[in-house]
């Protein structure tokens, strides 16, 4: 979230696109309501389903799996079209004016550069034009054709209400005064905010559909104010923690990168990764990226990480593909993974294609779960019927299933998705000979670590020189860590401004990340948790609810990622000027001598006004990226259809699927075409249940005990099924028998001049806990992922329906 | 812990004529259901559940999100679930049922063992389960048909608005709970107010016969609620115009002292009656909840 | 007076007669009626965070016992915090039934291992289990690390071994197994980000 749970009651009109908040995040979801009650405000909702959250919207319009982007992209045309933008906030604080290269272009589905056989784009033509001092160039006239702003105008021209209607099966009525609604907030003084999750995420287009809000929201002049935003919502309770702390193949704390093959050293590596400003004047916040890396070596390696070994840099793996659970299951496929160490997570059924994920499952040597429950991963080899049919004499893997405490248990911090780090008590003892995840993690590593040092092995160092600084060498204690990532000067830290004074003492917490270094004085484990905990001690566990502004800022509440910010680029609620677009949501301002607020201020504290820098930080730009030259799969999103989809043709374009989306040869015969699966579905959770958790406890077992798919009265017409039938619902991977539930809050949409039966699958069950036993949903889902990032395709793919 | 007449209104199969009433002052409680604001979550059920130490059975699929679909003596309170058309716009009505509370409660008043049926002061109406010879007249005389007949001991059970967390000044599990505000709890005269508050609000955005059900053929109730679609109460399953049948009637005629004796022996007999059935009345488990027998689907 | 089930039970199995002639007159000297005893008069309260989704709920668990020596805290009940900002005492019905996912009749108590081919779960002790899958994790690294690719560059990865980490566990569990992986020289590893 760039804003807050709470902020969204500050919004005047609420947006909820890809997501389903009032019954994936109820509790989130009451600053909807409050909103409504105290501010009128309005909520919006388009998904496919008629929801528990369109249950409670003013305005509601399907629309068919897959094909947010055109709504989306009509949405853009509309604004411009209607001139219902932000002028201001577009001129000053996006990257309208920029010029792109005359080069680049876009035709008929496919930007400049694709080469087909790779799949792949070469980015270069896509880049902005430069002057000699390696300057953007720009015209504010936004008159330029090679602006950001006109190129955006010429590309969404495409995206008429007909065209949408035709893609979308929104009633173009229904798209128009939506289109309408979210126009009013174009006002200087009127907020959109917009909740999604992985409804919008789960596609082969899911980092394109976000790209499209963010422009929307930009050219509404909608970011940094309160009660707007882009809000991810987010599932797991730290998910936000663990993408915070970097464990994805790519990546390290604090959204630091894993190197590649080619960092050969440190400064190659650090060179590619501290850009240089783009614009005369600008902050350019990762240029300090070296001071965040150095002081993490410092962290991880202790004394072993020095200047004359570039910080212990060759220690780290390099990294020459994303290992992403997609490529993961390929390769296991292939017989190139022989161990899997699940610390949670339930692969079996939480992975698309189960029968791919099952095939390479069996082909570890080892597998081990560390979890409270018994996953349905860790009885993969076990027969469980019909819902699991395998022999297990037939499987050779050895399987540790290892018991762990949960949340009650320990002492901890999560972070939510509001960038909240709140630390929690632990409250009992965990039940037999369970273990905190910690203490797990401990002896595993200290088992490593002792076979290295008698036996020697690969690459021993880092293993061995490991900083290990805990008083219990088996078992870290929460409190340790957690000051560890937040870090402590090595040395004094001299403070450059005030010759003779110190920034930080040798041995002291670190107050935040302001003080890094990158001569190896400073560690920190996780820049951006700088700050968590104090020499002032646990900033988590802060516990007071006041709200001196009114706005839900609470700011003395726990500790938010970065610098306790709890709106992420809120200069940008000031004008050029450093006024408050809206006087009365005053969320920081230029007070004469420097920034101040109710907030703190996302911007250099001494940085006037007539200085000319731009609220955008973390952008080389300054600005908010309208067009946007590092995607994979284009600078501006485009439409295409999903890889299962039930046109033959993209209405858009002679491009179908994303053209940059990665497919594994044999997964191309994964797709279902039409004529065998004519019913275009899509998987979600239900309020009652949390994924595959709460089917091992009693309560929600006994508010949804057992599984169901839901039908449109259309196709239950079809098909001659009733309420409560037993149904086989099939796919191009398999297929799972469960009931039908017949509802009119599915629909049948017309698209493309036929008729669209949209198929709903809560994908709770399985073969573990207390519900009834149930197919995994996931059995279902196709095996391929998000262009950029690879967030699989679960939310739009083909299935067929017949009764059982 | 108990509660003195003080606190009592009304009582089952008991005349009070003339009960202590000193303490004037105490504000009649109501929970407002206002179902503009619910999503059917099911975290009232969930949180009745648990404050309650109760656990139904686990299920099956019945073709509704609704889970147990009607009410039962584990599950005091249900969501109920509809899809409908209301002035010719589909309508997915979600409805939260369970104990009104009413005024004048029809259960009390049919119910023929003295002190099963209380009425306290702050307007509850709570079953005393030790008192209850398990006849069914209440669930008969509910004009909400709210009582569930519990099989395994023979008594009849249902919300009691927490009378266990109000009577040290908590709010109810369900109320505590609900994460959207369709729920809250306070005095009745606040209550009113604030759906009166809600109802301009549900005007305004179109809802113009929105309305308060708060039936006055039972006395009004303690628990009432908002109804967007509040000239058709019917659509969600609520009577139009409830009523304590003649059976209340009945007891309060003339001829209450003469059925009051022929009920006590009714009482005596059905006593006498549980006493064979349910043989020594040494309690096995009180605990109930996951692990007992009743536990088991 | 007060007069638990338990013991008007007991009361009855000796005197029903009494109790229905004492009502027969109608009187309302017996007019007490019991409410349940509030059951967390005497609990502890320990402040915690919602383990499922991430709007972070504050939740207080509700714990048996004063946390005397000799007791074992039992959690007995989960309420919201109504102090939280977020969700102000409030929780949804998963939330609003945590005390059965912390008891649930499922949770693990033991090491258990499954040997190649075998039909059943062995318990097995934590001794053997941890030292069996280091030594199976050093057996694989130490033949499948690669330190140098094709073209002679220095990457020490080491892929044969996939890791997935909790998005579930705490902050601290995350740190601590982050940095181990890439010890090891793991970059198979993923979160539950995406799914």
């Amino acid at each position: 979230m760039t804003n807050s749970w709470v902020d969204i009651k500050n919004a005047d009109l609420i947006l909820v696109m890809g997501g389903n908040p009032a019954e994936a995040h109820p509790c989130g979801f009451k600053w909807v309501l409050e909103a409504k009650a105290k501010k009128k405000a309005r909520l919006v909702v388009v998904d496919p389903r008629f929801t528990r959250t369109a249950a409670v919207a003013d305005l509601y319009a399907p629309i068919r799996p897959g094909s947010d982007i055109a709504f989306l992209g009509g949405v853009i045309r509309y604004l411009i079209a209607n001139d219902k933008l932000q002028h201001d906030y577009v001129r000053n604080y996006t990257s309208a004016a920029m010029l792109v290269r005359e080069d680049t272009g876009f035709d008929d589905g496919l930007f400049t550069g694709y080469d087909e056989a790779k799949r792949k784009y070469d980015k270069s033509t896509w880049n902005y034009q430069v002057d000699r001092d390696g300057m953007l160039r720009v015209d504010p006239t936004l008159q330029d054709p090679n602006c950001v702003f006109q190129r955006m105008k010429k590309h969404y021209d495409r995206y008429t209400p007909e065209l949408v209607e035709r893609t979308t099966g929104t009633p173009k009525a229904k798209f128009l005064q939506i289109c309408e609604a979210i126009a009013t907030t174009s006002a200087p003084d009127r907020t959109m905010t917009s909740l999604y999750a992985l409804g919008w995420t789960q596609h082969s287009v899911g980092s394109q559909n976000i790209r499209s809000i963010a422009i929307l929201q930009l050219l509404l002049g909608n970011m940094g104010m309160a009660g707007g935003g882009v809000n991810a919502l987010r599932g797991h309770s730290n998910i936000q923690g663990l993408t915070d702390l970097g464990l994805l193949s790519h990546s390290l704390p604090g959204y630091l990168t894993l190197p590649t093959d080619d960092d050969a050293d440190l400064k190659t590596y650090l060179d590619k990764r501290t850009p240089k400003p783009l614009r005369p004047g600008q902050f350019n916040y990762w240029s300090n990226y070296p001071k965040f890396f150095v002081s993490m070596m410092k962290s991880w390696f202790g004394a072993a990480a020095t200047k004359d070994n570039d910080f212990a840099f060759s220690w780290l793996p390099k990294i020459d593909a994303p290992y992403d659970v997609l490529r993961v299951m390929q390769l296991m496929n292939e017989g190139k993974v022989n161990g899997y160490v699940c610390q949670g997570f339930n692969p079996l059924s939480s992975f698309p294609d189960k029968p791919k994920v099952l095939a390479g499952l069996r082909k570890l040597k080892f597998l081990v779960t560390i979890d409270p429950l018994p996953t349905e991963t860790s009885e993969f080899w076990q027969n469980h019927g019909e819902f699991n049919d395998v022999d297990p004499s037939q499987i050779q893997t050895e399987v540790f299933r290892l018991p762990s405490s949960l949340f009650a248990e320990e002492d901890g911090s999560l972070v939510s998705s509001a960038r909240w780090l709140q630390w929690h008590w632990k409250a009992a003892e965990p039940p037999g000979e369970a273990k905190g995840d910690l203490e797990i993690v401990g002896e595993l590593f200290l088992a490593l670590k002792g076979l290295y040092a008698k036996e020697g092995g690969a690459f021993p160092d880092p293993v061995l020189q490991l900083a290990w600084p805990y008083r219990i060498a088996r078992a870290p204690a929460p409190d340790e860590v957690a000051r560890e990532f937040n870090g402590q000067a090595l040395a004094d830290v001299p403070d450059p401004k005030n010759p003779g004074s110190l920034l930080v003492k040798q041995g002291e917490q670190l107050p935040g990340f302001a003080v890094l270094q990158a001569d190896g004085s400073t560690a920190c484990g996780c820049w951006i948790f700088a700050g968590s905990w104090t020499q002032a001690g646990n900033q988590m566990a802060r516990r007071d609810p006041s709200d001196p502004s009114g706005l839900g800022i609470t700011p003395a509440w726990a500790w938010s990622w970065p610098a306790n910010r709890r709106i992420l680029y809120n200069r940008a609620s000031c004008n050029a000027d450093g006024a408050p677009y809206i006087p009365t949501r005053k969320l920081v301002w230029w007070n004469g001598a420097k920034w101040v607020g109710n907030d703190v201020p996302d911007f250099k504290a001494d940085s006037a006004p007539a200085d000319g820098m731009q609220p955008f930080i973390m952008n080389a730009e300054g600005v908010g990226r309208l067009w946007a030259p590092a995607m994979a799969d284009g600078p501006f999103p485009e439409h295409y259809e999903p890889f299962d989809t039930p046109l033959a043709k993209n209405p858009f374009g002679k491009i179908l699927n994303d053209p940059a989306a990665r497919v594994y040869a044999d997964d191309w015969k994964a797709f279902g075409k039409p004529d065998e699966f004519p019913f275009v579905a899509t998987t979600y959770r239900l309020t009652e249940h949390f994924h595959f958790w709460t089917k091992h406890a009693r309560i929600p077992a006994v508010l949804q005990p057992e599984a169901f798919v839901e039908v449109s009265e259309g196709l239950a017409r079809k098909k001659g099924i009733r309420n409560a039938d037993w149904v086989v619902v099939k796919s191009k991977r398999g297929q799972v028998k469960l009931k039908a539930l017949v509802t009119k809050r599915l629909p049948t949409l017309q698209v493309d001049g036929k008729e669209i039966e949209v198929v709903g699958l809560p994908i709770h069950w399985g073969f573990m806990g207390q519900t009834r036993k149930g197919f995994i949903t996931n059995t279902l889902t196709p095996p391929v992922g998000d262009a950029n990032i690879q967030t699989p395709e679960y939310k739009a793919f083909l299935v067929n329906v017949e009764k059982a | 812990m108990a509660l003195e007449t003080q606190d009592i209104l009304r009582r089952s199969a008991t005349t009070m004529e003339s009960a202590p009433s000193a303490r004037s002052f105490r504000p009649e409680v109501a929970k407002l259901i206002d179902l503009s604001r619910c999503i059917g979550c099911k975290a009232c059920q969930a949180a009745c559940m648990e404050w309650n130490d109760l656990r139904d059975v686990i299920g099956t699929f019945q073709g509704t999100y609704a889970n147990p679909i009607d009410l039962t003596d584990q599950s005091w309170t249900v969501m109920r679930f509809q899809e409908t058309e209301v002035d010719g716009n589909f309508a997915w009505l979600i409805f939260k049922d369970g104990c009104m509370h009413c005024a004048e409660p029809g259960c009390l008043k049919a119910c023929p063992a003295p002190g099963a049926v209380v009425q306290y002061a702050n307007g509850i109406v709570d079953f005393q389960q030790d008192h209850c010879i398990g006849c069914g007249y209440c669930i008969t005389g509910c004009p909400f048909d709210v009582p569930r007949l519990r099989k395994e001991d023979s008594r009849v059970y249902k919300c009691t608005l927490c009378s266990d967390r109000v009577s040290v000044g908590l709010e109810p599990a369900c109320i505590k709970a609900c994460p959207t505000q369709a729920l809250t709890f306070g005095s009745k005269a606040e209550m009113r107010e604030l759906a009166a508050h809600r109802l301009v609000d549900l005007n305004a955005r179109g809802l113009a016969k929105a309305a308060v059900y708060d039936p006055s053929g039972v006395g009004g109730t303690h628990v009432f609620y908002v109804l967007p679609h509040g000239e058709r109460p019917e659509v969600y399953g609520l009577p139009r115009d409830p009523s304590v049948g003649a059976l209340v009637g009945f007891w309060r005629s003339g001829v209450a002292r003469a059925l009051g004796v022929a009920t006590m022996f009714g009482v005596l007999v059905a006593g006498i009656l549980h006493y064979m059935r349910y043989g020594p009345l040494e309690v096995p488990d009180e605990s109930g909840g996951a692990g007992g027998k009743e536990a088991q689907p | 007076m007060q007069v638990s089930r338990r013991g008007f039970l007991k009361l009855t199995a000796s005197g029903i007669g009494a109790t229905t002639i004492g009502a027969l007159g109608f009187s309302a000297a017996r007019a007490v009626a019991d409410v349940r005893l509030f059951k967390l008069a005497h609990a502890s309260e320990t402040r915690n965070t919602c383990p499922y989704c991430s709007v972070g709920c504050g939740v207080i668990l509700y714990g048996l016992g004063d946390r005397s020596k000799n007791a074992r805290t039992e959690i007995m009940h989960v309420e919201g915090d109504p102090d939280h900002p977020v969700n102000r005492g409030t929780l949804c019905p998963k939330g609003a039934s945590l005390l059965d996912f912390i008891h649930s009749p499922s949770r693990l108590r033991f090491p258990e291992y499954r040997a190649p081919g075998a039909k059943e779960w062995k318990r097995v002790s934590w001794e053997w289990t941890i030292d069996r899958v280091a030594r199976l994790m050093k057996e694989d690294r130490d033949k499948n690390f690669l330190a140098q690719n094709g073209k002679g560059q220095v990457v020490n990865r080491w892929t044969s071994t996939a890791f997935l980490a909790a998005s579930a566990s705490s902050n601290e569990t995350g740190f601590v197994f982050h940095k181990v992986i890439r010890a090891l020289g793991g970059v198979a590893v993923d979160n539950q980000a995406r799914v």
